[in-house]
């Protein structure tokens, strides 16, 4: 079974912020526009749609990746993240260290931000910002957002 | 949906080429929200051929399915070790967003000029194989390729894995020049390695593929004395052919390929640099 995508729609199911959920989708939608226009989840923005700026990054199987990049179809049995899932309070370092202006970029930067803290090892062989390269902020410069994630892992000298 | 190598390869036999093979979807997505045509093909969906995925270490090769991601390299530290090209290669791709998707496999099909993943591979000699509903026939990368987007892959194959020999590297050299480090399509890019096989050389974004330079291979092997970048010239311009195009022009990367070569390889050869004593 190939799929054209004027075919009618298919049935997935996958998980989103720990529940498990169906979804009916046209085999060409993108899971950006599943989760804003079907599942009325708006956290995820989309920026550039084209896995560009990181605007919308969300966690899948525990790895993050583009959600404008995602056919719908291939999250089937998946665990999908979004920024609905994190907790308010937990971004405070990233308020103190002027990583946020527009807001536009934060959901993918914190998305990226908590998936780094989670994995720090990744930082044996990593810099902060290498692992932060695929959100693009046009505002704070970057040094705001490398600083807050830093202090958020403890090596900041700001906390 | 398939869920076997052998279903996949009947529906791409059946389809008569109509159907794109699509793994990552990180190349043929950004497509999508501007070419309504890009939405509307048919698409042959791997995500469900688990046989395509990861990748193993026998004793004297490398071999990835081609599922293998990016970010599955970058995290294997054997590969750091032996095959510090594919690393480096893999961490130039995008960002991690980008590498935890895209795959080894998606990235030599979708035969874009400036494929980073194909430029570590073809300094590494990889072979390819390709499944058809016939059976599996094999092709060295360095062959794969025929022109822009052109390369052997007959439209009922599927590239299923990429071989790569183990080999004791002396010398291993990735550089990617891009408007910026993280997010760019290469510019230049050039990969040199050097084992008991020989030098090699491939340079990406310099030709209508990804090409191995067998005559700057072979300047390397005769040890042919190198006073400045600019005697690297004749060769580059026998081994590639830049374009003029919106992120650079042929000249710039003729000289960038040339300063970029006598810049890796003067520490390293003492043919190369002003110490040469060729006269």
């Amino acid at each position: 079974m190939t799929m054209p995508a004027d075919q009618t729609q298919i049935e997935v199911p996958f998980t989103l912020n720990g529940s498990e959920i169906v979804v009916r989708v046209e085999p060409s939608e993108r899971l950006l526009d599943t989760l804003r226009y079907h599942l009325a989840m708006t956290g995820t923005k989309e920026g550039c749609g084209e896995g560009e700026c990181g605007a919308c990054t969300v966690n899948m199987n525990g790895l993050p990746v583009n959600s404008c990049l995602v056919p719908t179809y291939q999250a089937r049995g998946a665990e999908i993240e979004t920024i609905e899932s994190v907790q308010h309070g937990s971004v405070h370092p990233l308020h103190s260290t002027g990583a946020t202006q527009c807001g536009a970029c934060t959901p993918g930067v914190v998305m990226s931000a908590m998936w780094l803290l989670k994995n720090r090892d990744k930082l044996d062989t990593h810099t902060v910002r290498e692992l932060m390269a695929g959100n693009l902020c046009r505002c704070t410069g970057y040094d705001g957002i490398v600083n807050g994630v830093e202090s958020a892992l403890g090596l900041g000298s700001d906390e | 949906m398939p869920t076997s190598v052998s279903e996949a390869v009947s529906m791409l036999d059946t389809s008569r080429g109509k159907a794109l093979p699509i793994a990552g979807g990180t190349d043929l997505l950004a497509y999508w929200p501007e070419r309504l045509d890009a939405r509307d093909k048919t698409y042959l969906d791997l995500s469900g051929v688990d046989e395509l995925c990861g990748h193993t270490w026998t004793d004297d090769e490398l071999i990835m399915r081609a599922r293998t991601t990016f970010w599955e390299i970058v995290c294997d530290q054997r590969a750091t070790a032996e095959m510090r090209l594919l690393v480096e290669a893999a961490r130039t791709v995008g960002a991690i967003q980008i590498q935890t998707r895209g795959t080894w496999g998606g990235n030599i099909v979708n035969a874009s000029p400036a494929a980073d993943g194909v430029l570590a591979l073809m300094a590494l000699d990889a072979t390819l194989e390709l499944t058809g509903v016939e059976g599996t026939e094999e092709v060295q990368l360095d062959e794969f390729y025929l022109g822009y987007k052109q390369m052997k892959r007959r439209e009922d194959q599927l590239l299923t894995r990429i071989r790569i020999p183990r080999r004791a590297y002396t010398f291993q050299s990735f550089t990617k020049i891009g408007t910026r480090k993280a997010q760019a399509i290469t510019k230049v890019g050039l990969a040199i390695a050097k084992s008991d096989s020989g030098w090699r050389i491939a340079a990406n974004s310099m030709a209508p593929t990804v090409k191995r330079c067998p005559d700057l291979e072979r300047m390397l092997e005769d040890e042919t004395p190198i006073r400045n970048p600019t005697d690297f010239l004749p060769a580059i311009r026998a081994d590639v052919s830049p374009i003029d195009d919106i992120r650079s022009t042929a000249a710039y990367r003729e000289h960038v390929m040339a300063r970029v070569l006598f810049h890796e390889l003067a520490p390293l050869c003492p043919w190369v640099g002003a110490k040469s004593k060729s006269e």
